[in-house]
């Protein structure tokens, strides 16, 4: 099968768990055989090519053909519909565009700032979208594909647009929607570009029951036109356990991911002033950058837990490796989460987790490691629990190994070869 | 007879790495950016203290002895002198030797200690009097505060000490309808003299200067000494108190900051009722007026001339209650190295850049600030004390496997500190 999948963002450039789920599956379908072109609005040298073809939107710009015209306005209307939407009053456009803004830290080097924001969405995001959506029309000229898959609203009209132009089926893959990124105040414009995509889409992803819910509740999206693939995580560790030394003897509790309303990092915060006033022999590190961050530095200062609470800012790569080899619980508060890469990646390390009910990722969870996000002493109880019962940590961890084990991405590409092969005529 | 009386304040704080993560917590312990520290240092000398100090002993030659100032320099900007611009230390020792300077008391560290904990106050006061002794063989006589915070506390301390004077903000809520131009004693003291800065004649030029929308732009000397001697008949002195920092580098050399300077003297001294002094020339000189009650401190930050540049904030009252708890501990350690390692997280720099009162406006606190936002200065600060944390606690546990001297039990300190053994 030759796959033309269209996606925002990929590792090394990545602000959360899209990235690396895009990486994930088209490297396991090239493995299995398949031929598979990945298009991002930049491809930058450094991103790793495995088997698989990757093309930039500008790349796609310049070899198209002089002769060949435009998107068509009554695509563009199609596709980009939301673009005639009345323009959101600037306050609120200003707060939404504040949620994508921000500089990308180099790996290696430290932030500029604890404030520095880890996505690479610009000013213009919409313009972008747009934009990306000419590149879907010419690349459905250039190229030769059978299945058309999109990963999350911004690649959307681009699919949309190559989809028109081809005839080729299109799968919408659903990372996140707004609901999750926004606490239920969704961007009415975003919202639009979700749904429509969906609605053009033959077959719909997502990557939890949860987001499937989600998905028909809020977005009235057939039932039967979605399957629920989860993610899964990369077995490597970008650094070895055993060399990295913890230089403090207190426990080390670690709250991983953007520090924004959807994160939930106020409940971890409180959580951890509650297990601090009956232990103090804990230390805690909120990783990660965000809207909240300020708010929650000061609340830490208020509390007088700053000497035990720690923030590290947005880190990447092996810098997030590092902190994961040295903790000793990782706590997931998500107030709503499409799935949750994270803890996962903490297992890896052997790292016991607790997450939100409230994150997809609970799903492949037992629910002795589930909690509910808002139950703060709920939370510190399990927190003492989970890191002083030496037999609950036994088998906390065997019980993730085998969940780690299942949770592969050749699993997920074989998942997906069966849902192309639903949409592609034979 | 009225008396034009010059104080500058020279200080550099030892700032603290930008780099200084969570991860370093307990295994680098090295605090200090070196580099930052060194570069600053070398650029504010060329900038302001070799030009500067070198226009000054030009007009005490000049004018003969006439021409008169006085300074406060930090002892941890002292020491940053002698390692990395030691001459600037030896053209200061030119200056005090004319006679013509007067130096000031201070807390070594620069350091609110005089609002956390008197006996740390007097122990930094005395540390400072040791450095100006061994670098410039002098011994003050009038004390200034860090940032000339001043309360009547304070004021007592320091004439049980024996100073004969102390140098204060000429707020307007404590002057009230009073003029700073004239000599003061404190509240509670019976012989403490008190010299009030005139805010308005000192910020024209400490702040105004280069204001192009000022209506004064741009400001001559001859301009300055008239306002001067308005004064005349209406008080008897004049005290211009500012950063030493203020020329050359705060005020660039291209606004006119020296040219200004040079020409200065001369204008003031043009009328004959007028003289410079400094600060204990003019104790000699006048007797206080009258008394004025602190019972708030006063300081001369920013336009509020408060403490909310340094406190007020959860991320600057966490973190200075922090370092303040440690004190016992550090103390009973007894290691000097510790003690000035504890002594120079002290410096107030480190709580005005977690300053958020005007964060948004990119203000004066962000100019002076090394970090992006003051919640990163706050972070670094509390990883910092961390690290330093790990290793007190090290080091008790280590001299408490040793056999007390004494006998006895002792109390642990840490039960003092924000953790606990």
């Amino acid at each position: 099968m030759r796959i033309l999948m269209f996606g925002w963002e990929f590792p090394p450039f990545i602000s959360g768990g899209l990235g690396t789920a895009c990486y994930g599956m088209t490297r396991h379908l090239a493995e299995s055989g398949e031929e598979v072109l990945f298009v991002l609005p930049k491809a930058i040298e450094g991103m790793p090519r495995e088997g698989y073809q990757m093309m930039s939107a500008e790349e796609v710009w310049r070899k198209r053909s002089d002769d060949d015209f435009p998107l068509p306005e009554q695509v563009t209307v199609l596709t980009v519909e939301t673009a005639l939407y009345p323009y959101i009053e600037n306050k609120e456009y200003a707060r939404m565009i504040q949620r994508f803004e921000g500089a990308i830290p180099r790996e290696g080097k430290p932030a500029p700032s604890i404030m520095s924001l880890s996505g690479h969405y610009s000013h213009n995001l919409f313009e972008e979208v747009q934009r990306f959506a000419e590149v879907g029309w010419h690349l459905a000229q250039q190229s030769e594909f059978d299945v058309i898959h999109a990963h999350d609203w911004m690649t959307f009209p681009a699919a949309m647009a190559a989809k028109k132009r081809s005839g080729k089926p299109f799968i919408a893959h659903i990372h996140a929607t707004e609901y999750d990124r926004t606490g239920d105040h969704p961007n009415p414009k975003i919202f639009q570009l979700e749904k429509i995509g969906m609605e053009h889409a033959d077959r719909v992803v997502a990557v939890s029951h949860r987001t499937k819910k989600t998905l028909i509740d809020r977005y009235h999206i057939d039932a039967s036109k979605i399957d629920v693939v989860h993610n899964a995580v990369s077995h490597d560790k970008l650094v070895d356990p055993l060399l990295i030394k913890k230089s403090f003897k207190e426990k080390l509790i670690i709250f991983v991911g953007r520090v924004t309303l959807q994160k939930g990092p106020e409940y971890f915060l409180r959580a951890a002033a509650k297990v601090l006033e009956t232990h103090p022999n804990y230390r805690f590190v909120m990783c990660g950058a965000g809207d909240m961050l300020p708010r929650m530095i000061e609340e830490a200062a208020t509390l007088r837990i700053q000497n035990r609470f720690h923030f590290t800012g947005f880190l990447r790569g092996a810098a997030v490796d590092r902190l994961y080899s040295m903790a000793d619980l990782f706590v997931m508060t998500s107030v709503s989460e499409p799935f949750g890469l994270t803890p996962f990646e903490a297992m890896r390390y052997e790292v016991p987790v607790i997450v939100s009910k409230q994150a997809g990722a609970s799903e492949l969870l037992p629910r002795s490691m589930h909690v509910d996000f808002w139950d703060r002493d709920g939370l510190a109880k399990m927190m003492i629990e989970f890191c002083e019962n030496r037999q609950l940590h036994k088998s906390l961890l065997e019980h993730q190994k085998t969940t780690l084990s299942k949770m592969s991405w050749r699993t997920v590409a074989e998942q997906l070869k069966t849902i192309y092969r639903k949409v592609i005529p034979v | 007879m009225t008396s034009v009386c010059f104080y500058f304040q020279v200080h550099q704080p030892f700032r603290l790495r930008k780099d200084y993560d969570f991860f370093k917590i307990g295994s680098e312990h090295h605090y200090e950016d070196d580099y930052a520290n060194a570069t600053i240092m070398e650029k504010v000398a060329n900038k302001c203290y070799r030009p500067m100090n070198q226009l000054l002993l030009e007009e005490i030659h000049r004018w003969k002895g006439e021409f008169r100032v006085s300074f406060s320099i930090s002892g941890v900007c002292l020491e940053q002198m002698e390692r990395w611009a030691p001459d600037v230390i030896e053209s200061f020792q030119r200056l005090v030797d004319t006679g013509c300077v007067e130096i000031l008391s201070e807390t070594y560290y620069h350091s609110l200690a005089s609002l956390f904990s008197p006996e740390e106050f007097v122990a930094q006061i005395r540390l400072h009097r040791q450095k100006v002794r061994d670098l410039f063989d002098y011994e003050p006589v009038v004390f200034r505060n860090t940032e000339l915070i001043f309360q009547n506390r304070i004021g007592e301390i320091i004439e049980e000490l024996g100073y004969r004077g102390v140098i204060a903000e000429g707020a307007d809520r404590i002057l009230d309808w009073r003029s700073p131009n004239f000599l003061y004693q404190p509240a509670p003291c019976r012989k403490l003299a008190l010299l009030l800065k005139n805010y308005r004649l000192s910020d024209d030029i400490a702040f105004r200067f280069s204001n192009r929308g000022w209506e004064a732009w741009p400001l001559h000397a001859e301009t300055f000494a008239r306002w001067v001697h308005q004064t005349a008949g209406n008080g008897e002195v004049i005290n211009l108190f500012m950063d030493y920092e203020t020329f050359g580098e705060h005020q660039w050399a291209d606004t006119g900051i020296f040219e200004f300077m040079r020409a200065l003297p001369g204008e003031v001294l043009m009328h004959p009722d007028f003289s410079f002094a400094t600060p204990r020339e003019v104790i000699d000189r006048y007797q206080p007026i009258g008394k004025l009650s602190f019972p708030e401190p006063v300081s001369w930050a920013d336009v509020d001339r408060d403490l909310t540049a340094w406190l007020g904030n959860s991320i600057q009252d966490s973190s200075i209650e922090r370092i303040f708890r440690l004190e016992g501990v550090v103390k009973s350690l007894g290691d000097p190295d510790l003690l000035h390692a504890w002594r120079k997280l002290q410096t107030s720099d480190h709580f005005y850049y977690m300053c958020i009162k005007w964060f948004a406006d990119g203000d004066v606190h962000k100019y002076f600030s090394p970090y992006e936002s003051p919640y990163d200065a706050h972070v670094i600060y509390n990883n910092v004390l961390s690290d330093f944390e790990e290793i007190l606690l090290h080091r008790w546990r280590m001299r408490n496997e040793a056999p007390v001297p004494n006998g006895g039990p002792r109390r642990s300190p840490l039960l003092d500190m924000a953790f606990v053994d």
